[in-house]
This record gives structure tokens, C-alpha cells and sequence, in this order.
């Protein structure tokens, strides 16, 4: 068989130009873990159900693990090591996880935040419920969810209180 | 849940002010900083040159005679390094087995898990073959060409048909299935049955699944030929007998063979076995004379990874008039799967667990652990005990329903009362010491669990909604957990010269905030700045001894000698600095890295000068008369366990046109003894929770009756997810143990106890006018469902 046919690829990833040459085959997950050795974004279970590979697309939330690296071709992408900003400052809504205890082992955190962090670009201002349902597709084993719902909810208000449209 | 730590103000805890206790305060996990930027290293996230990835040839059969294996299709694809069979390896092996069961005097016969499978696999998942490659998706090519030549052999499923006259072997080679058998008991069970004016009998089937830590396994391994040492990263929660397992396999002493966690992406049990996978890794590493990594999949989760499986109970409880239990008694058959991977610790744990909570007069259980051709079976978070607390309270409940009486009042009339702490029971642990409950108030805790849950108040709610169509119920059930299993953790507490206060323990995270309980305990005694404080836990490199983490023991075990070492440290530093400043003793107060006099700031002296003056100039004798070194190794020891308790109120809503659960109050009243950081501990707590749910209504293993998995996905095997939790309100009692230092007690598992016989104590109430009986756990809509229909036709 043949095991090397590959492509090379031109995206964004975190605000960086990237040309790489990839194997066709290879997921985006593994193109970021192991190509990019951006390895903030987790394998759970590499069928699409538990949510820790989910980086953005175009600002839409995508599983890495379910994606070609060569379907990113032309597109921007934004994995956890791209939330906080610039300067090393916390998104908010990795502030809120910290102060909330959203995180225990932490190998859920990055798809819950960047999840998270399309649904308060879309909704300033969540229900609870709302909140719940944005992360119904990430599965954590520590938590119990609540405390990510609560963080969720507190960088949603530290958000609005400071107008801070990232 | 407590208040969190706000960000942007100033720290909680400030070191300048004495009064100002780290213990008890819920300061941020130093943990998280890393987690939630992406900077966290987990064993997947270790790369070094020449990284070779392997992928396992499994047994697709639950058993079967493996007659060839034929790797030269498999070794042809290019990037393909070698492919390694037990026969392979043999000649580098000291045994072929891993030896590791927890030592009992009940096993009728010895099965211990192969390297890799030789001539007979037992189960679907076991290890035949490793592939090592350039890359995983080669590997994994290269490992579906390696040719085994399988000979179909018949396999046993199901635990209570393994032990029929006439059922096929687990294992060819064996007398039977039966591989241990024991007696439970205490007082005088059959004359009590013969007497008592009430004995109701049920039967129960019980199922709990896998650990489904969202990291599955992994291990990375590496052989330093300079220095003759081979480490492997691993991601276990019981580092130190993973290194203890590997040498005796691989025939290698202490100083060749360094385990190390790196960050560890949640544990919940089966993480602290010792596996062959990393065995297998280990001495791959070693032949192939490059770096090696695996990483399990979740396919390989659920056919590979040690899981909980299937309890049969048939019991009996004697009861007076009032309701007052004269004595129970039943026999279990536990599913141990195909091999001992821990030991019968689990079916131990379930039967001890029945009267924990209350005072049960007589007690007889028969206990079968029965082999099948599944993956072995080991504690998932809870280790059988919410097996037995499930038990307990179906009966209770049980009882009030046959006696007409409150299911609260039952529970009241049968706890253990305050007074009598602390309490010994007639039950004897494992090593045989007898169990003796040390503290809490059990009634105490229960009462404000139904107080703040409205338990009164709830027929007038549930009259209501019926009236509206709708079916609430209301369900309770109280626990007591053994935490903090000794005998012992290890942990060092070392002041360097740069003044930096470094803990080493034999401790292991893998998500419980262990870092930041060890740091806030150190720096309680050195100074209060948590940022002075380093932690190393998890590496054999760094302590000799450890047992890691199991049995919600951390806090306990661990925290206790990091409180007593770094006391010792406190002492010599404050000898040495009393030398230093010329001063007395109790002038001197430890602030940040410095001791300072009488708060002057211009008399003192850092930590950094004190620990260069304590390892010694050449000639010069050392200060203030003590030895050297600014450091102090503690085990404390502790054989017998803190018990944590608690009273869990769950209120839920059941459709009867599907048979859907919806949980719409949860209240959860909590003593786990004196509290370090309130808010981990709801953290814990919550988890358990949440994994309790999944046992009652959502996780089920399925295997067909060859014993090939069913499930074996998260689409077919569900985790609960955010929007099936409720809101959960957690409260908390400190009922300090006089058992360790601290007086604290564990809380890792304390969730999970509970909640399967709450959550159908609570349907069943609900579904009262269906007449609805619940003997099992978990239950499915559709079965529910079905059951719902039942009560309609009769």
C-alpha cells in the first residue's frame, strides 16, 4: 500500500502563516500535536465523541480529530495555545476556569474553551441551560460540569462588565 | 459551593499575616496555569529524536488457541522498525507474568496476566504482538499485516453460568472458574432469620463500567545506555509499583529502571495497575536501542483497560416490627474477569460495605469471584463500595415500603448514633485488623440532608405535579466510605540554597489538585508563599518509596507526612536562625523565604542562608548544634482507615410514555473530616457525583454471550454529559479524625457511593402508581420503560 502520498498546506494558525507539507491521511489533530507540536489540543477518543481536539475553523468550533490537516488548507485555525493574548494575559475564560475550579486533570480544558469561547462570541449573555448545551458534545470525567458552567458564566459577565470583544 | 477565589484581588491568604491560615482556604490550584493555556505535559505530549510509535496486535476472540504468528508481512512495510511476540522477548524476561495480586488467603487459584499472549489468549484486547514504527498510522498498518493463526476456543461470559458443573474453562489448563470464595460474617445470621418476624429477599444485579479518564493510557520510554537506565513515562497512578513490576519482569534492579508521571489526564482506578503494554514498551525500548511510545486508544480503553463489571446479589433482611434490622445475609458472584490484575479487593470492598452505616446485629455473605474470558476487573472510583451501600439502601427501602413506614424513618432507627463514635464494628478489613469507624455523626449529616432537601415538604410537591400529569419521586440514601488506606506515603521536604522549599512525595497526581494540597500543607509551616513551594510527585527517581494514588488516600497518607516533615524543617530552620540572628526562638517568625525577628525587617536571615549553612563547609562545625541538611523524610504511619460519610437527597422526574430520567434536585451533605481546600473538595466530590449518575442511569460494558464487547465506543457506551447533570448543592460537616495529624479524611471516591440507590429509591417513588420495583443498576429508559408497562397490565 501507499503511505505516503502527501500535500502541502497553507493556513493561519494562531494569527501565524504556516506552509507545511502533510500526509493526506494525517488528521488536523496530528498535524497540530505533532507537525505544529502544538500539543494544548488533546486526543480523547479520535471518533468524533468526547470534544477535547475541538479547535476553531473560521472561528467555528470543528474536532480536530475528525478532519484532515489537508481540509484546513486556506483556512484559520485556533487552538487553546491561541486564546490568551498577545501579552500572556488569560482569556477571560481561562481566568474564570482557574478561579472556578472549571478544571481538574485538564484534558478536557482546551476543547471545553475553545467551545466555550465560540459560544460568548455569539452570545455575550448565555442562560445556564444555554451553556449547558453549547458543551453537551465535550465530555469531562472530573467535574461534573458544573464548575465549567459557572466559569462559563463569570467570564461571560467579566466579559460584557469590561466590553471586551476578542 | 464555596466561594472561589476572585481574580485580581489581593491573594487569599496573606504571608505576612500570621493569622491568616492556609488550611482550610480555597486557594487557586497551582495546577491550572499550564492546564489552560495548552502547557500541560501529558505523556502523548513527549516527543525526543528518534521516537519510535508502537501499536499492539490484540485478540479479536475471548479465547483461543494462538497456534503462529507470522510478522514478515508486517516487518516488509517500509517505516516498520520490528515486531515483537512473547517468544521474542522471553530470552529478556526473568517471568513471563506479572505477579500482582493483593495477597489473600481465599484464591482457590493463581492467573496472572501474560507480557504478551503465548499460546492462549483469554480475552478480547490481550496483547499478542507489538509493532514499533516510524509513525502510529504505520504501525497500525503495519499491525493489522501481522498473521495470527487463532484457533477459536469456547468462552464463558457470563459470571454465574462460569460457575456451572458443566461450563467451558476460562482458561484450558484450569480445575474451574471459581478463583476465590469467602465468608463475610459476624454473629449468629441463621439463628436471627429463624426468629425474626419480618425477612423480605431481593435479588440484584449490579454493573459498573470502565474508569474513562478522558486521557486513556500511554507511555513513552527511553534507554540511557551512559548511564545503563531505562525511564518510562507513564500515565499511572501508582508509579512506584510500576517500576517494582517492571524489574521483576525484566529481571533488572532499582537503579536501572526509573518510572516518572508526567501530567496524568484523570485516573479514577484503573490507572493504578501495572500493565503489559508497559512492560512491553519498556523492554522494547531497551532492544531496540531508540525511544519508545504507545498511546491507547479508546477502542483499546474498552478492550485493554481494567474496568468494573457485573455483580449478582440474592439477599435477605430480618427486621423487627419497628423496622429495626436484626440481620442480613446473601451471597454475591463478582465477575473478576480473565486474570488476577489487582486482586479480590473489589468484592471484598462490597461486602463490607453493606452494614458500614448502620448497626446490623448479624451478618453472613458468601462471596464467589468467578473468572470469565473478559478483560480482568479492578476498582473504577468507588471499588465496589457503592455496590454495597446500593444494597443496603434498596433493602431499607424495602423494608418501609413492606411496614408502611417513612423511608427516613427506617434509616433513623437503624444509624449508628454519634454517640457510640468512635465505633467498632464486627467486620474485619482486608490485612485483618477490625474496622472501626472513628468519628462523624451520622444522623447529624442525614438529618440536614433531608432538612435542606424539604424531604417533609416533598408529598405536598409531588401531589401537586401529579395533578398536573407529572411524576416525581424522591429518593435518599446515606454512606460511609474507608478512605486513606495506609500504611503509609512518603514525602520529603527539602530546603535548598536558593531558599526554595522543594516536597518530593510518593504521592501521584492525576487531577485531585495533589500539588496544591501538598504546597498549601508545606507552606503552612515554611513561610506561606505557595510560590516558594516546589512539588515533585509521581517519579521513583525522586522518592524510594510510594504507593500512589488509590482509595481517596492522597490527602491522608500524603498530606499527613508532608505536615509532620515540614513541622521537622520548621524546627531546624527556626534552631538554625535563632543561632543565625542571635535571637530567641519565639521572636522569630517565618515570612515568605525569610525569618524574620519580631517582624523587624532589618534582623533577618532567608531560607536559601539557612540551608547553605546546613550542608556544610569543609572544617567548620554546623550552627546551633543540629545535623545536616535542611530537610526532613516522614512516613507517617496509618493502618487504620478514616471513614468519610454522608446523605445524599435526590429529587427526579420520570416520563412514563418513555421511561427518560430527568434529576431535577440533588442535595449532597458531606463530612470529610477537617478540610484543606473547601473548593477541590467540591471539586471531588462533584466528580464522584457525576460518575454516580453515569452508574445509575447511563454506563453499561455490554459483551455477548461469546464475551465479545458490545460497546465499545462513546457512542454506544455513554458518559453523562452537561446537560443531564443538575445543579448540585453541596454542603459539608468537619468531623476531624483522630486518626492522622490532620484530622482530615479522603473525598476522591465519596461521590460516587450514593447515588445509584438514591436515584432509584427516587424512580420508584416516583413511579409508585406503577408499582415499579428497581433491582439493578444501571437502568435504561427502555427498561424502565418496560418495567412502567408492567405495572400498567397488572
Amino acid at each position: 500500500m501507499d503511505t505516503t502520498l502527501s500535500r502541502t498546506i497553507s493556513l493561519k494558525v494562531n494569527g501565524s502563516a504556516v506552509q507545511a507539507t502533510v500526509d493526506v491521511r494525517h488528521t488536523l489533530a496530528d498535524f497540530l500535536r505533532h507537525q505544529l507540536e502544538l500539543t494544548g489540543t488533546h486526543l480523547g477518543c479520535e471518533h468524533g465523541v468526547c470534544g477535547a481536539c475541538t479547535v476553531l475553523v473560521d472561528g467555528r468550533s470543528a474536532r480536530g480529530c475528525l478532519m484532515l490537516a489537508v481540509q484546513a488548507h486556506g483556512r484559520e485555525v485556533t487552538t487553546v495555545e491561541g486564546l490568551a493574548g498577545a501579552d500572556g494575559r488569560l482569556h477571560p475564560l481561562q481566568q474564570a476556569f482557574k478561579d472556578h475550579h472549571g478544571l481538574q486533570c485538564g484534558f478536557c480544558t482546551p476543547g471545553m474553551l475553545t467551545t466555550l469561547s465560540e459560544l460568548l462570541a455569539d452570545n455575550p449573555d448565555p442562560s445556564e441551560a444555554q451553556v449547558r448545551v453549547a458543551i453537551s458534545g465535550n465530555l469531562c470525567r472530573c467535574t461534573g460540569y458544573q464548575s465549567i458552567v459557572d466559569a462559563t458564566l463569570a467570564a461571560a459577565k467579566s466579559m460584557r462588565a469590561s466590553g471586551a470583544a476578542r | 459551593m464555596s466561594a472561589p477565589a476572585v481574580s485580581g484581588q489581593a491573594p487569599i491568604v496573606d504571608p505576612a499575616r500570621p493569622g491568616d491560615s492556609l488550611i482550610g482556604a480555597s486557594v487557586p490550584r497551582l495546577e491550572d496555569d499550564a492546564l489552560v493555556t495548552g502547557r500541560g505535559r501529558f505523556v502523548d505530549d513527549i516527543h525526543m529524536p528518534g521516537l519510535l510509535q508502537a501499536a499492539f496486535v490484540r485478540s479479536p476472540h475471548a479465547h483461543a488457541a494462538i497456534r503462529r504468528i507470522d510478522a514478515s508481512a508486517a516487518l516488509a512495510l517500509p517505516g516498520v522498525h520490528a515486531v515483537y511476540t512473547c517468544e521474542d522477548f522471553r530470552p529478556y524476561l526473568a517471568t513471563d507474568r506479572l505477579v500482582v495480586g493483593l495477597p489473600s488467603s481465599h484464591y482457590k487459584q493463581d492467573h496472572h496476566r501474560q507480557v504478551l499472549a503465548a499460546d492462549e489468549a483469554v480475552h478480547v484486547g490481550e496483547p499478542v504482538a507489538i509493532v514499533l514504527a516510524d509513525s502510529r498510522y504505520l504501525a497500525e498498518d503495519a499491525a493489522t499485516l501481522v498473521e495470527v493463526d487463532f484457533d477459536p476456543l469456547p468462552a464463558v461470559s457470563d459470571c454465574r453460568a462460569a460457575l456451572a458443573a458443566d461450563a467451558p474453562l476460562v482458561h484450558r489448563e484450569s480445575p474451574h472458574n471459581l478463583l476465590a470464595e469467602f465468608d463475610m460474617n459476624y454473629g449468629e445470621a441463621a439463628r436471627v432469620f429463624s426468629e425474626a418476624e419480618h425477612v423480605f429477599r431481593d435479588s440484584f444485579w449490579q454493573h459498573r463500567g470502565g474508569s474513562h479518564s478522558i486521557e486513556c493510557r500511554g507511555c513513552v520510554a527511553r534507554h540511557d545506555a551512559l548511564e545503563d537506565r531505562t525511564t518510562l513515562w507513564t500515565s499511572t497512578q501508582m508509579p512506584h509499583a510500576a517500576a517494582r513490576v517492571i524489574c521483576e519482569v525484566l529481571g533488572l534492579h532499582e537503579n536501572q529502571v526509573r518510572v516518572a508521571t508526567p501530567d496524568v489526564g484523570g485516573g479514577f482506578g484503573p490507572k493504578l495497575v501495572t500493565y503489559p503494554e508497559e512492560i512491553c514498551v519498556t523492554l522494547a525500548a531497551r532492544l531496540c536501542g531508540r525511544p519508545v511510545k504507545w498511546i491507547e486508544d479508546r477502542r483499546e480503553h474498552f478492550i485493554a483497560t481494567t474496568q468494573e463489571r457485573d455483580q449478582y446479589w440474592d439477599t435477605e433482611v430480618a427486621v423487627d416490627d419497628q423496622g429495626r434490622v436484626l440481620g442480613i445475609r446473601g451471597t454475591i458472584v463478582h465477575d473478576h474477569g480473565a486474570y488476577t490484575a489487582r486482586g479480590i479487593n473489589l468484592a471484598h470492598n462490597s461486602a463490607e460495605n453493606v452494614p458500614l452505616g448502620y448497626e446490623v446485629p448479624h451478618y453472613a455473605m458468601n462471596v464467589k469471584v468467578a473468572l470469565t474470558n473478559k478483560v480482568p476487573v479492578t476498582p473504577v472510583r468507588g471499588a465496589g463500595h457503592p455496590q454495597g451501600t446500593f444494597v443496603m439502601e434498596r433493602l431499607l427501602d424495602r423494608v418501609a415500603r413492606e411496614l408502611k413506614l417513612d423511608r427516613a424513618e427506617v434509616r433513623r432507627r437503624n444509624m449508628i448514633p454519634a454517640a457510640k463514635m468512635p465505633y467498632r464494628t464486627q467486620l474485619k478489613a482486608r490485612g485483618g485488623e477490625w474496622v472501626t469507624l472513628d468519628s462523624g455523626d451520622f444522623p447529624a449529616c442525614f438529618a440536614e440532608a433531608l432538612a435542606r432537601a424539604d424531604w417533609n415538604g416533598f408529598p405536598a410537591r409531588q401531589a401537586q405535579a401529579r395533578a398536573e400529569g407529572r411524576y416525581l419521586g424522591i429518593g435518599l440514601s446515606n454512606f460511609v466510605k474507608g478512605t486513606g488506606r495506609g500504611p503509609f506515603e512518603s514525602v520529603t521536604v527539602r530546603i535548598g540554597p536558593s531558599g526554595k522549599v522543594h516536597v518530593y512525595a510518593g504521592a501521584a497526581a492525576m487531577g485531585q489538585g495533589t500539588r496544591t494540597m501538598l504546597s498549601q500543607l508545606v507552606a503552612e509551616q515554611l513561610g506561606r508563599d505557595l510560590s516558594n513551594i516546589t512539588v515533585t510527585t509521581g517519579d521513583t527517581a525522586a522518592t524510594a518509596m510510594g504507593l500512589g494514588g488509590s482509595n481517596s488516600r492522597q490527602t491522608v497518607v500524603a498530606g499527613s507526612s508532608a505536615h509532620v516533615a515540614a513541622q521537622k524543617v520548621r524546627a531546624k530552620v527556626l534552631k538554625v536562625a535563632a543561632v543565625l540572628l542571635q535571637a530567641a526562638e519565639a521572636e522569630l517568625e517565618i515570612v515568605g523565604a525569610e525569618v524574620v525577628v519580631n517582624g523587624q525587617t532589618a534582623r533577618r536571615v532567608g531560607l536559601g542562608t539557612i540551608a547553605r549553612s546546613l550542608v556544610g563547609t569543609a572544617g567548620y562545625s554546623l550552627p546551633g548544634g543540629v545535623d545536616a541538611g535542611l530537610e526532613a523524610t516522614e512516613q507517617v504511619l496509618i493502618d487504620e482507615m478514616a471513614f468519610s460519610s454522608g446523605s445524599a437527597v435526590v429529587e427526579v422526574e420520570v416520563d412514563p410514555e418513555t421511561g427518560g430520567v430527568t434529576i431535577r434536585r440533588l442535595v449532597f451533605v458531606h463530612d470529610a473530616g477537617r478540610m484543606i481546600n473547601p473548593m477541590v473538595i467540591d471539586g471531588q466530590l462533584a466528580g464522584g457525583i457525576a460518575h454516580g449518575i453515569g452508574n445509575a442511569l447511563f454506563e453499561w460494558m455490554g459483551f455477548d454471550e461469546n464475551a465479545q464487547p458490545v460497546t465499545t465506543n462513546l457512542g454506544e457506551y455513554l458518559l453523562v454529559t452537561s446537560t443531564e447533570m443538575p445543579r448540585m448543592e453541596l454542603h459539608h460537616r468537619e468531623s476531624p479524625t483522630p486518626g492522622n495529624p490532620l484530622g482530615v479524611k479522603g473525598v476522591g471516591e465519596c461521590g460516587v457511593i450514593p447515588m445509584t440507590p438514591a436515584i432509584m429509591s427516587a424512580i420508584e417513588d416516583a413511579l409508585s402508581p406503577f408499582n415499579v420495583r428497581i433491582s439493578q443498576t444501571p437502568i435504561t429508559p427502555a427498561q424502565l420503560y418496560a418495567l412502567i408497562e408492567q405495572g400498567r397490565q397488572s
